[in-house]
């Protein structure tokens, strides 16, 4: 498991790459859904 | 349609003429830039003559940018574009006259007196007609890009930032080919190839640019 | 002939509501798919270790940053050749999405440039497109956000994507043109790949995550920009 998380001490790259994709798109939804919220009314 | 491109062009250069503190603030801002950078770096000879083509290009590029705005904006202003948009001659044919007389008043100087700041990085003088024919070829691109530019900007504000941020982009390519060409004939191996597409970039950009420019005009001018 | 019906925003509006759900829910366990294979079947690179595995995310990102650029350029097209008003709408809708895939390949791009070339950016010619193509995406962006009229904003858009759509095949075709330090194509729709099949599977399963993903968010914003638009108008 902790292997994993290490990924072969590349961890800040693929961590830091995979994270902020992950963060990118989920900021991506949240403003999407508010602009959305917000066009309704 | 000759005759209105001839007319068009020599009257932009007559406005050109009697505004010459423009035409001669774009040059002086050449200058003033390609200063800026020994000043800021250091002034090591070595240093100076391998990032001398680069500078004066980008130079080159900020220049052009500051003498867009004025390529569209009096005739906007005054009404002429308008007439122009509905006259008779095609609009393609009046962009391409305007933009070569924008390049007369504002490429060409700097072409000339590009070997001048060439002398104040000690580029070496077998270089200088290179950077010229590079600049030569570069300069009438850049106009017909920035016209595009120019165009689609029409009337907005904050506009002039707006303009280099749409315009610089697609300059890179120029910018790229242009140095490019007096780095590799530097280095020995001869500039021809950059040159060759810079000379395609002009006839590719002289062949559509007008049809850009004439939309983004009628787009601008509703 | 059914499309023309669907010109209309007012009979796209459910349309698209619905393309979105159905993307959107579709693109969840192909993403998971991609990881899966990416994480747990894909075997360690020989050369670079772990540290490849970002392959999985930033191929995927770079084919979309090109792909979503060239259907903005496409309804951009249309929207100047018949005047529709919902080609604009759809090009707006795309612009963000595109730029957030650019800035994800470059980012990826250079945290995978880090450990293996040794430097977190270099300007070789697909990073330098690359990130000019960031550019032309925040130039359409910003050019739509100054002009008030939706209209004139999105004919003057439509001009600025169709200029830039060359800098793609320039993007595309710069490892071959220009023999520099990012590596050459190794997919190709015509060749045998050069990679091992699992890595292939897992950049496939992710990019068609991506391309659902990015659907569906285009749908859910083109809604938006049709409501707020019938707002302003009424």
């Amino acid at each position: 498991m902790s292997e994993f998380f290490a990924m072969g001490g590349y961890a800040l790259y693929v961590w830091g790459s995979y994270g902020v994709t992950v963060l990118l798109l989920a900021t991506e939804i949240f403003l999407l859904t508010r602009r959305s919220r917000e066009a309704k009314t | 349609m000759l005759a209105a491109a001839r007319t068009i062009l020599q009257r932009d250069l007559l406005l050109a003429m009697r505004r010459r503190g423009d035409v001669a603030t774009a040059l002086l801002f050449f200058v003033i830039v390609a200063s800026l950078f020994p000043l800021g770096i250091g002034a090591q000879p070595n240093l100076l003559r391998e990032i001398a083509p680069g500078v004066i290009w980008v130079a080159a590029l900020l220049s052009s940018l500051l003498s867009l705005r004025r390529l569209f904006e009096s005739d906007h202003a005054d009404g002429t574009l308008e007439q122009m948009l509905l006259g008779a001659a095609p609009l393609g044919v009046v962009v391409l006259a305007k933009a070569v007389a924008h390049w007369l008043a504002a490429g060409l100087p700097l072409v000339a007196i590009a070997p001048v700041i060439a002398l104040q990085y000690d580029l070496p003088a077998v270089l200088y007609p290179v950077l010229a024919l590079s600049l030569a070829l570069g300069t009438p691109v850049l106009s017909l890009i920035g016209a595009i530019g120019a165009a689609l900007t029409l009337g907005l504000r904050g506009g002039g930032v707006l303009l280099a941020l749409l315009v610089l982009p697609l300059y890179v390519p120029v910018l790229i080919l242009g140095a490019g060409a007096v780095e590799m004939s530097a280095a020995g191996s001869g500039g021809e190839a950059q040159l060759l597409l810079l000379a395609a970039a002009l006839v590719f950009a002289a062949a559509f640019a007008p049809w850009a420019i004439a939309a983004a005009l009628r787009i601008s001018s509703e | 002939m059914r499309w023309y019906w669907y010109a209309s925003p007012q009979t796209f509006f459910p349309l698209a509501g619905r393309i979105a759900l159905w993307c959107g829910l579709a693109a969840v366990p192909l993403a998971l798919a991609g990881l899966y294979v990416g994480f747990f079947v894909a075997p360690t690179d020989a050369q670079q270790g772990e540290a490849y595995r970002i392959i999985f995310i930033h191929v995927p990102a770079a084919w979309m940053s090109m792909f979503l650029y060239v259907v903005m350029a496409f309804w951009a097209a249309i929207g100047l050749a018949f005047n529709t008003r919902l080609s604009g709408m759809m090009a707006s809708a795309i612009a963000p999405t595109g730029a957030l895939f650019t800035f994800i390949a470059l980012w990826t791009g250079s945290l995978w440039g880090k450990p293996t070339w040794g430097t977190w950016w270099v300007w070789d010619a697909r990073l330098t497109s690359e990130l000019i193509l960031l550019f032309l995406y925040f130039g359409f962006m910003a050019l739509h956000a100054a002009i008030e009229d939706p209209r004139r904003a999105d004919r003057a858009c439509a001009v600025l994507a169709l200029v830039g759509v060359v800098n793609i095949p320039i993007i595309y075709y710069s490892v071959q043109w220009w023999n520099t330090l990012h590596q050459g194509a190794s997919v190709s729709l015509t060749r045998a790949p050069t990679m091992a099949k699992t890595m292939l599977t897992g950049m496939l399963l992710m990019a068609l995550a991506f391309w659902l993903y990015s659907m569906a968010v285009a749908m859910v914003r083109v809604r938006c920009i049709m409501r707020e638009r019938e707002a302003v108008a009424a």
